[in-house]
């Protein structure tokens, strides 16, 4: 191993990897789950990403743990598989989370090993780090899938359990670097940000943002429930009805007849 | 890179098509008597003849007195039942075991037919005059003892062939449209004067080439008859519309198939022709038609140029032919029914893929192709897609559409592979690029080939069973010794008892293919198919005798996951970690690792004591085998044994399993179909070709899986067996990728006669324009590391468990379950369950 390839060893914490992903990027990708987030967001449907510590979990009967530490060359193992598939598809590799950005390095050498491989890579993120970090990984970073949940820092605080100032300036500095395709996404959460208000806000947020041109609603839904379950947690959001397809149409019309921006309901 | 200009636009489906589909599906498929007693009556009157002209005789008097009907509605005619989806029988073949099931066929779960009291009497009658002279007697009587003693411990079984016609070819439609069968006639006519008084074979060759021209004559005054028949309903015909089509459909039953086609509806009622009456003089299933965007488009060409014909005509000409396709059928026996469950026929016709030349093939009619399956939702034919490096793109579109509405269509192949593994075989480049497929999965030289393709299902976890028994099965020995467990020392040794013990039942396999192959030859040479086949005619030898310019023998081996995790399994457990021992793990399949026995197991045994008794001179009484079978039923392990045997079988569930892309397990699954796939071409049939390996079960994974016992894979006893070079059900959990990758990484070129790879996907990652581009994807990736086929079922869970209950609800949903589709209502519950088994693959949260 020369002394260049170093990054292939630097370790990190991730809960999951998930191959065949289509809805998250372009094309056929693997993504790689890093576990620790510095939010809480109610709705959250990876309870296990949030907690940087290794813990267990029930999952049907069983007692499974969440998170093993791996080299970047162990993930790139299982990467590397999927080639041939990313060369059809154009996909490549997603980072996702948690945050990624609170393993910074781990977070860079998966990146840039990514585009050593030569496939494509995106990394799901609410950009919750010092811009420095962030401007480490753009280099090999193809797309920026941003996070953006609500304008109003208050309301950002009381369902996500902090205030959005520094991931909004972010997204700003990452849109005007010019170094990654931004794409802003917006879960839709009822009670929380579902009126064509509060989801137009953050569209003429995204509009003003140069380089940005699409954003995509993500309508929220419960399948997170039972993992809360087996962590031994109550479930935040209770029972609340998932946004039915009319509404989510009715919220991207908002956004197309607001914007110029693209708008798709999904991933 | 040249390409065919295609104009991909879909036509809608007309309502005559809705239609002519209701009105096949308003009554249960029946039996009919008639071709049983018109072909007993010509054999009465033929004794002493060859065979070759006897069976043209019988053709012709079959083709004379057939009851002829034209259906409301249709614009291809010609059906071999009076009522929509019923069947003639065969007693050349065999006809022990339909009137050993008259009484149950009605209601057994796999494919049933109705039969009335009036039809089993005359069938009855029929069938006396073929006590002793069927193709099944003299096959059995030419098989080893030790063949016999395999098959009847299910090693394998041949029973395909055995009672049938052998079919699985594809003829030269194209010859018969472009030259007519006055053309083949004419070949035929110099043939025989080309037959020299001092050639060796002079009288057999007259003779069979005489039947050719007997049975093409048959053909052609068959289609008069309709034309007649339609001219006839058309001077009746009040509707004037209706009474143009009849008088259309005349003229061209007047014309085809004895002349050249002029049209594009002449080239497919000649077609039509072609392929049913294939279906008359035989058996055989899995005609398939191949190449018909191919060979249907010259045609297609001309009449659109000259404005004679429109997109939307073509279409509902298309589909009218797809409807016939799914108005053929079969009767099978019980055990055949549920190895092919679905009153499939297998007539496998494929769009796509490249030209003898090397340059894609599209053209409108593949398009066409898939949307007539789309508008007629049908489970024939069995519509099959080629893909190459340089496939049009909008092409594998259409196909990843026809795929998302869950019919199970179209199969995928991989040029790529393919025509290589061809070549392999000795095939030139120019005819491996025409391949088409037959069947289910097999790689075919269109008109030119007797691939023998479906000629066996050989069981690969039996002979690993009787590693552990040293050869015994059921109580006697079946198989080869191979060594107590305890000299098995090495994981070495072991395999190398398993390969001994495969190499043993394949030689026993070739045995009785040969066996099958000769009876053939002697008892059902068929002049009208082989005159469809080069060089038939011109060598003056009929199919079933080696006159096809290509000759192969391909029986299928099933169960590669079961044997790669099994042999991963002992490797890793026995051999290297030492967690138990061979003996400990026999000890546990034996007792089904704790999990208490069914009615087979009870059976099994009660046999086995009461042949032990026998042979000790002791009476069996109902009362001691009653004793056995409670015993068995209600017999409870010691605790601790119990719970050993159930640590076993977690500790195997635990390991990786074949389609997880894990190299270990899967280089065994390469090493495993190679166990099958290697001794096979070292052996010769009597028609002068070798034999090749396939890698498919059809659907008989799920009833052999029920006479094979508990696998050292953690399988129990009695459930089904994987299907293909598919991941067992439910073991792989890492996605479609990982799945292919596993399946990629078997050597697909020396399972020459075809691997069948099932993937069940979920609705919802099939949902998108994107998504349905990530399919193809998903496909050619999985094809660019030689992968050879693949299929979907593209269903969810509730839907199917939803359709096992209220079956009423779900009449018309057709799902993929071999190498062929089927309506899920009319499986048996036992495949039902296994095609709900097959691990849905869906995508990332």
């Amino acid at each position: 191993m020369t002394e260049n390839h170093e990054y292939l060893h630097v370790r990190g914490r991730i809960f999951d990897i998930q191959r065949y992903s289509i809805h998250d990027g372009i094309g056929i990708r693997t993504i790689v789950f890093l576990k620790g987030c510095a939010l809480r967001c109610r709705w959250c449907c990876n309870p296990e990403s949030q907690s940087g510590e290794i813990e267990q979990m029930r999952v049907g009967g069983r007692v499974q743990t969440c998170g093993r530490d791996v080299t970047v060359q162990e993930i790139m193992e299982t990467v590397r598989r999927d080639m041939p598939y990313y060369s059809r598809s154009g996909g490549g590799l997603t980072l996702s989370g948690g945050e990624s950005l609170l393993q910074p390095d781990f977070a860079e050498a998966l990146l840039r090993a990514g585009k050593s491989l030569g496939v494509n890579t995106a990394m799901e993120s609410m950009g919750f780090a010092e811009f420095s970090v962030i401007r480490r990984i753009l280099p090999y970073l193809d797309t920026y899938l941003m996070d953006i949940k609500h304008m109003d820092p208050a309301k950002h605080r009381e369902w996500c359990g902090r205030e959005n100032t520094v991931m909004l300036e972010n997204a700003r500095r990452i849109a005007e670097s010019g170094q990654t395709q931004l794409i802003i996404r917006v879960p839709v959460v009822p009670g929380f940000n579902d009126t064509e208000e509060e989801i137009s806000a953050i569209a003429r947020f995204a509009e003003e943002l140069p380089g940005v041109e699409q954003i995509h609603l993500l309508p929220y839904h419960n399948y997170g429930e039972g993992k809360y379950e087996g962590l031994g947690r109550p479930y935040p959001m209770g029972k609340v009805a998932r946004p039915t397809p009319e509404k989510m149409e009715a919220l991207r019309a908002a956004v197309t007849g607001k914007t110029k921006l693209l708008c798709q309901i999904g991933g | 890179m040249m390409r065919t200009m295609f104009d991909p636009t879909p036509v809608a489906k007309s309502e005559r098509i809705t239609r002519l589909v209701a009105d096949l599906f308003r009554k249960m498929p029946e039996i009919e008597a008639a071709r049983a007693e018109l072909i007993t009556e010509s054999y009465q009157n033929s004794e002493g003849l060859p065979e070759t002209t006897r069976k043209a005789l019988a053709f012709r008097h079959i083709l004379a007195g057939l009851p002829i009907v034209i259906r409301p509605g249709e614009l291809i005619v010609g059906s071999t039942t009076i009522a929509p989806r019923g069947c003639q029988t065969y007693p050349e073949f065999s006809y022990e075991w339909l009137e050993a099931e008259f009484d149950t066929v009605e209601h057994r779960a796999a494919d049933p037919f109705y039969i009335s009291e009036e039809t089993k009497q005359r069938l009855r009658r029929a069938n006396g005059y073929w006590k002793g002279r069927t193709t099944s007697e003299l096959a059995r009587s030419y098989m080893s003892p030790e063949t016999l003693r395999a098959m009847a411990h299910n090693v394998f079984t041949p029973g395909n062939y055995y009672y049938n016609g052998v079919g699985h070819v594809n003829v030269h439609y194209d010859r018969v449209i472009n030259e007519g069968l006055t053309g083949i006639m004419a070949q035929t006519v110099q043939a025989l004067k080309r037959v020299r008084a001092g050639d060796p074979h002079y009288g057999e060759k007259r003779r069979f080439l005489e039947a050719v021209l007997i049975s093409c004559q048959a053909v052609i005054d068959y289609a008069h008859r309709y034309a007649a028949l339609a001219r006839e309903e058309a001077g009746r015909e009040q509707d004037p519309g209706r009474r143009q089509e009849l008088l259309d459909i005349a003229e061209r039953c007047t014309w085809v198939p004895e002349h050249p086609a002029r049209t594009f509806a002449e080239g497919l009622q000649a077609f039509w022709f072609v392929q049913q009456t294939i279906q008359i003089e035989s058996s055989g299933h899995s005609i398939s038609p191949g190449r018909f965007d191919q060979y249907m488009y010259p045609l297609y060409a001309q009449d659109t140029a000259a404005g004679r014909l429109t997109r939307e005509q073509a279409q509902e000409l298309i589909d009218c032919v797809w409807v016939k396709l799914n108005d053929l059928n079969k009767c099978r026996d019980a055990v055949s029914a549920e190895g092919f469950a679905g009153y499939s026929l297998f007539q496998n016709l494929i769009v796509g893929g490249q030209t003898p030349d090397g340059r894609d093939a599209t053209n409108d009619l593949s398009f066409m192709c898939l949307d007539a399956t789309k508008h007629v939702f049908l489970p024939q034919p069995s519509i099959s897609i080629r893909v190459w490096n340089g496939s049009a793109k909008e092409l594998l579109m259409r196909a990843a559409e026809v795929t998302r509405t869950g019919i199970g269509f179209p199969a995928y192949y991989n040029d790529e592979i393919i025509i290589p593994s061809m070549e392999n075989r000795g095939i030139p480049i120019e005819d491996a690029r025409n391949y088409c497929i037959i069947g289910c999965v097999e790689p075919h030289v269109p008109g030119k080939e007797d691939g023998w393709h479906d000629a066996a299902f050989f069981n690969m976890c039996r002979p690993l069973e009787m590693v552990f028994t040293n050869g015994m099965d059921h109580g006697e020995l079946a198989g080869i010794q191979t060594g107590a467990l305890s000299t098995l020392t090495t994981y070495e040794a072991f395999k190398e008892a398993y390969r001994q013990q495969m190499a043993y039942h394949i030689e026993l396999l070739v045995n009785a293919d040969n066996a099958i192959d000769r009876a053939h030859a002697e008892r059902s040479p068929l002049p009208f198919e082989s005159c469809l086949i080069d060089d038939c005619i011109e060598r003056g030898i009929p199919l079933q005798q080696g006159g096809a310019h290509y000759n192969f023998t391909g029986p299928q081996g099933f169960g590669i996951a079961n044997v790669a995790d099994s042999l991963y399994a002992i490797r890793t457990l026995v051999y290297e970690q030492r967690r138990f021992t061979l003996e400990e793990l026999a000890r546990a399949m034996q007792m089904n690792y704790g999990q208490g026995f069914d009615e087979t197991t009870a059976t099994e045994t009660a046999e086995a004591v009461a042949k032990a008794l026998t042979e000790a001179g002791t009476e069996v009484t109902p009362e001691i085998i009653g004793g056995v079978i409670r015993q068995v039923l209600t017999m409870e392990l010691p605790e601790a044994e119990k719970k050993r045997y159930e640590e076993i079988r977690q500790m195997i569930i635990d390991l990786p399993h074949y389609g997880n892309d894990v190299d270990e397990v899967d280089e065994i699954a390469r090493e495993a179909a190679y166990f099958y796939t290697k001794p096979l071409p070292q052996y010769r049939n009597p028609r002068g070709g070798i034999f090749q390996a396939g890698l498919y079960p059809v659907s008989a994974n799920v009833p052999l899986g029920k006479q094979t016992g508990a696998t050292p894979d953690g399988r129990l006893a009695h459930t089904p067996v994987a299907d293909g070079v598919s991941p067992t059900s439910g073991y792989d959990l890492h996605g479609p990728t990982a799945s292919c990758n596993s399946v990629a990484r078997l050597d697909h070129a020396d399972a020459s006669n075809g691997t069948l790879f099932n993937m069940k996907i979920h609705p919802t990652a099939m949902t998108t324009e994107r998504d349905l581009e990530d399919f193809v994807s998903l496909v050619r990736g999985f094809f660019d590391q030689k992968g050879m086929h693949m299929q979907f079922n593209v269903v969810d869970r509730q839907t199917l468990l939803d359709a096992q209950t209220h079956p009423e609800r779900y009449a018309g949903l057709v799902v993929r379950v071999a190498g062929y589709s089927a309506l899920f209502t009319t499986l048996s519950k036992s495949l039902q369950d296994d095609i709900i088994r097959r691990t849905e693959q869906g995508f990332g949260r």
